[in-house]
């Protein structure tokens, strides 16, 4: 579901990195010797050097740094109620955020006034949903919706459901606030572009757990920093997007119009954001997409909703009852995501097939929406119409089936999971662990720099250079090394899973459309639910938390290597199938160099959704970075060094990413 | 078109006649009485947080059922984790916490600084840390009940994550562990692995009981848990008063922590009769362990929990709200 995200960041920096790349050409026969060169002097350094300078840090001690961090989060909290900036400021946010929130919640969630009930039932709120997804999708979306929405009601969860909705909708709506403006500013200028990404990558890679504790101090307890937290990390993806579809539409309709006489204003409201309309809905879409993300790390701070539920079922390692609150998040994504997708690509759609359905479109609209006005009077007025009746049986079916099937599991397959672990751990983990760890920082620091420099050109070292100097500054350099080595395994073993499910989907349209699902699935699941078996399975370790990574960043790296392998061009195929190539000829030879591209973009976002699972890891067993930035949570005095290792986890995603970015356009060039 | 349009309209407005004719119960016909809090009015809000563990979700349980159905108090209940539920002392988002282990720095900062939380007296629950073992454990190999046999089994408790020592998982980083400052201080050959979350640590215990794994971790007393696998303590050597006060230093056990309640100085000043119940609020460790249960085991939603140990117990709760 977020192909698009990273693919919008290309375009704005190709142009400026353009000169690294003619160099190319005379270094092509030696990069990998000079990768080889580069591994040896490492490890024969690493013989000499073992155990020097490697800048440890206990669990439990701080730098200056960190103590520094603490005084001054310290100094906020007790000066909350005479500071101006809170008063005035901050307070007012609240109050109309706070307000926004609680309109969505007594509309379709909670009681309000006198009313037992929400203003609008469920069978209203059903109707809309059809209505609308019809309206601006098509008919199946629509089904899909009604169908959707009643199957929380059958799992006893409407009401949970609905708070999870309203919250979603409401961060959505003042993400797309601030978002679409931004998108479009840096899709028009080129420095604010720049501006904005280090910007955007903070808001994306900066575990949530760092800021959450801070926003309830300045925003309080409630529905306006469940809300604002949401939107931090929701917004990125759509003010990205909405900047590669204004960058995207050609120049030369653009010029076409200046020279009819557009104004400025003109262009951009008659040419640029009609054109590009189709892109930012689908920027729309990525932005629901990550609010749904963070139904359970709202619920720490007392959202309402669907993450309430699995947290709480947690607690008691019910994992049944966690899983069915987790589908009814999964349903919800995978209808919200669907009835986007829909919206997106009505419009072409509906102007390729200029049938007779389009002159009857009006007056069935018209009538939808009466249809849809008596629902809501209905559910305003009936209580069987406000209350979704039964009890919720389908639930407990759920639930227990998933109890069934994790019992069995944990029962059956304890042994053979066992011995993987170990042979991952011991044969791949640990070794380089130790190499990572136990080398001296300016060793390890140096080859990150020869890398970047032979993999990205010049401006890739650079950055890399800049991001090791802060990691050591950030005092964790240590755990950052071990959480280095977890998540480079965890890439190549998403990178492995990728391109085996990547090119069996992308060669068949029947395993993609069977698979997909899945992967929907996996990417919107909160991790705990499918984490408690894991546990089972592999025990509190490293290993469980790279598995976990793995869940979470395959299926992006599969989507991607997928669509990468259908954009290899038909012809192309078929003559290597007539030239007598057989499959395992054609996919080696043929398709999966001709989808480079799509293949390091794969490990680019691979990367950065393994990066995004280190705090979950924390709390499995993996220690390091995730671990401290937990404990930062739980512990004020702790705070600072959380503080910390969350941005050693943004800067290690900041090199990573804009290494492999470079390389992409190497490759790309 | 036209005449398609105004037949299809004409049908959905029988449709929609018909369905509101046939109608139903009204909203607000039926549970105009239950709303609003009762009516006392006298007790208004009550913001009570819930920490996120069953112990703490059992206090809550109950309280809240008391102050709702007894005090006719209109219960907030907020899902929070310690440190954002003191910090909301200040703000007036929380009036009581239910169940504090301890935390001197949440204390210092919020009672003695800030001076927004004041102490309202224990829980009556007995808090009890330490290093536990699975039962199957204790019964093959009795003597590694003492701490001193321990550095004989460190090799059956190494993992893939010890580095060659022998395992001590840890749980969650909110609670109270001096952990690395024992093995290092009792020269233990052991290392302490941070499993990271409560699920973890009790998944692990869970699957070491039923595999016959060799384990030994951080837990705690009251915890539903314990009913469903009672793990026994490790004994260290002796906690005497002070012997923690250098935390590097530490070589004894955990104390006995007197669980407590700390609500929001405005709160404590209010006069609401939900004050009074918090303040008196008092029960065992057993009495805890019995909702826990209900709501942990036999799944029982957390009003339903509260009402059967409540009509079970009349005579205590009578005692809180006199």
């Amino acid at each position: 579901m977020s192909v698009a995200v990273e693919k919008s960041r290309k375009p704005g920096e190709a142009e400026a990195l353009e000169p690294a790349a003619p160099a190319g050409g005379a270094r092509k026969v030696s990069r990998p010797m000079v990768i080889g060169a580069v591994l040896v002097a490492w490890l024969v350094l690493f013989a000499l050097l073992r155990g020097k300078q490697t800048l440890p840090l206990a669990a439990a001690d701080l730098t200056d740094l960190h103590r520094w961090i603490n005084d001054f989060n310290d100094s906020i909290g007790a000066h909350r109620n005479s500071n101006p900036l809170f008063l005035y400021f901050f307070n007012e946010i609240r109050l109309v955020i706070d307000n926004l929130v609680t309109f969505v919640q007594h509309l379709i969630s909670q009681p309000s006034g006198t009313r037992p009930v929400p203003q609008v039932g469920w069978l209203g709120v059903v109707g809309i949903a059809g209505y609308v997804s019809w309206a601006v999708g098509n008919w199946r979306v629509a089904l899909l919706a009604v169908a959707g929405f009643t199957f929380f009601g059958l799992q006893g969860l409407w009401q949970e459901s609905m708070d999870t909705l309203a919250l979603t909708l409401s961060a959505v709506f003042v993400a797309l606030l601030f978002a679409i403006p931004l998108g479009v500013w840096a899709g028009l200028s080129d420095r604010f572009n720049r501006i904005m990404t280090p910007f955007l990558d903070f808001m994306q890679t900066m575990p949530t757990f760092v800021y959450l504790a801070p926003l309830t101090l300045f925003f309080l307890i409630g529905g306006a920093s469940a809300t604002i937290a949401t939107v931090i990390y929701a917004a990125p993806p759509t003010i990205r997007i909405t900047a590669h579809a204004i960058r995207n539409v050609s120049r030369t309709t653009v010029e076409a119009a200046e020279s009819l006489g557009a104004t400025r204003r003109q262009s951009l409201f008659k040419v640029l954001l009609p054109m590009s309309r189709r892109t930012v809905v689908m920027g729309v879409n990525q932005t629901i997409m990550a609010a749904l993300a963070m139904v359970t790390v709202a619920a720490l701070i007392n959202a309402p909703g669907l993450g309430v539920n699995v947290l709480q079922a947690l607690q008691s390692l019910d994992v049944g009852t966690a899983f069915n609150a987790g589908l009814a998040i999964v349903v919800m994504a995978i209808v919200l995501d669907r009835v986007t997708t829909a919206a997106g690509a009505r419009e072409e759609n509906a102007r390729r097939s200029m049938n007779r359905f389009v002159k009857w479109r009006r007056p069935l609209l018209g009538a939808g929406a009466v249809v849809t006005a008596v629902l809501i009077h209905l559910s305003h007025t009936y209580v069987w119409a406000a209350d979704f009746p039964g009890n919720g049986t389908i639930g407990h079916h759920i639930a227990s089936a998933a109890d069934t099937a994790t019992d069995w599991a944990q029962d059956n397959l304890s042994g053979v999971t066992n011995a993987f672990r170990d042979a991952v751990t011991n044969g791949l983990l640990n070794p380089f662990q130790t190499l990572l760890t136990d080398s001296p920082w300016w060793l390890v620091g140096a080859v990150l720099v020869a890398l970047g420099v032979v993999f990205g050109g010049w401006r890739a070292g650079v950055t890399t250079a800049v991001c090791v100097g802060l990691l050591v500054g950030t005092g964790v350099w240590s755990d950052g090394m071990t959480t280095l080595a977890s998540t480079l395994v965890a890439t190549v073993l998403v990178m492995v899973l990728g391109v085996v499910f990547g090119v069996w989907m992308g060669r068949s349209t029947l395993v993609d459309r069977l698979i997909r699902p899945t992967l929907d699935a996996a990417q919107v699941m909160p991790p705990f639910v499918y984490l408690v078996p894991f546990l089972a399975l592999f025990g509190a370790t490293r290993f469980t938390a790279i598995v976990a990574a793995v869940v979470y960043g395959a299926p992006v790296a599969m989507k991607i290597i997928a669509d990468g392998i259908r954009a290899v061009p038909e012809t192309t195929v078929e003559a290597a199938a007539s030239a007598g190539c057989n499959t395992w000829q054609i996919i080696t030879k043929v398709q999966l160099p001709m989808s480079r591209g799509a293949l390091t973009l794969a490990t680019n976002q691979g990367l950065i959704y393994v990066l995004s699972m280190v705090v979950v890891g924390g709390l499995v067993g993996a220690g390091a970075l995730g671990y401290d930035v937990v404990a930062g949570f739980s512990q004020g005095e702790l705070y600072g060094k959380g503080l910390a290792a969350g941005c050693a986890i943004v800067l290690l995603g900041v090199m990573f990413d804009r290494i492999t970015q470079a390389a992409a356009r190497r490759v790309g060039a | 078109m036209a005449r398609h349009w105004r037949a299809g309209t004409a049908g959905l407005a029988v449709l929609g006649l018909t369905l509101t004719a046939c109608g139903g119960a009204k909203v607000g016909d039926s549970s105009s009485g239950s709303n609003g809090g009762g009516g006392s009015g006298k007790c208004g809000t009550f913001n009570l947080a819930v920490n996120p563990w069953v112990g703490y979700e059992a206090d809550a349980a109950v309280v809240a059922y008391v102050a709702e159905h007894e005090l006719g108090c209109k219960v907030d209940k907020k899902n929070l984790k310690e440190e954002i539920a003191w910090q909301g002392f200040g703000t007036g988002e929380v009036d009581a916490v239910l169940e504090n282990w301890g935390h001197d720095d949440l204390k210092k900062k919020y009672i003695t600084q800030q001076k927004t939380a004041v102490e309202a007296g224990g829980t009556g629950n007995k808090g009890i840390i330490g290093w536990y073992v699975p039962p199957w454990l204790a019964k093959a190999h009795p003597d590694i009940l003492d701490h001193k046999n321990l550095d004989k089994y460190a090799a059956e408790f190494k993992t893939s994550e010890s580095g060659g020592k022998g395992q001590l998982l840890d749980g969650d980083p909110s609670y109270v562990t001096n952990d690395e400052a024992l093995v290092k201080n009792l020269k233990l050959d052991f290392k302490v692995v941070y499993a990271g979350s409560e699920t973890a640590l009790i998944q692990s215990f869970r699957d070491a009981e039923k595999n016959k794994k060799w384990m030994i971790g951080y837990f705690y007393e009251p915890q539903w848990f314990l009913s469903e696998v009672p793990l026994k303590k490790v004994s260290l050597p002796k906690y005497t008063t002070g012997c923690d006060a250098v935390a590097e230093k530490v070589a004894c056990d955990y104390p006995v922590y007197d669980l407590d309640k700390i609500v929001s100085s405005k709160f404590a000043k209010s006069g609401s009769p939900a004050y009074d119940l918090v303040k008196n609020f008092n029960w065992t460790n057993e009495d805890q362990n019995t909702v826990a249960k209900y709501i942990a085991q036999d799944k029982l939603s957390h009003e339903a929990a509260a009402k059967k140990w409540v009509d079970a117990n009349k005579d205590k709760v009578d005692a809180w709200i006199k």
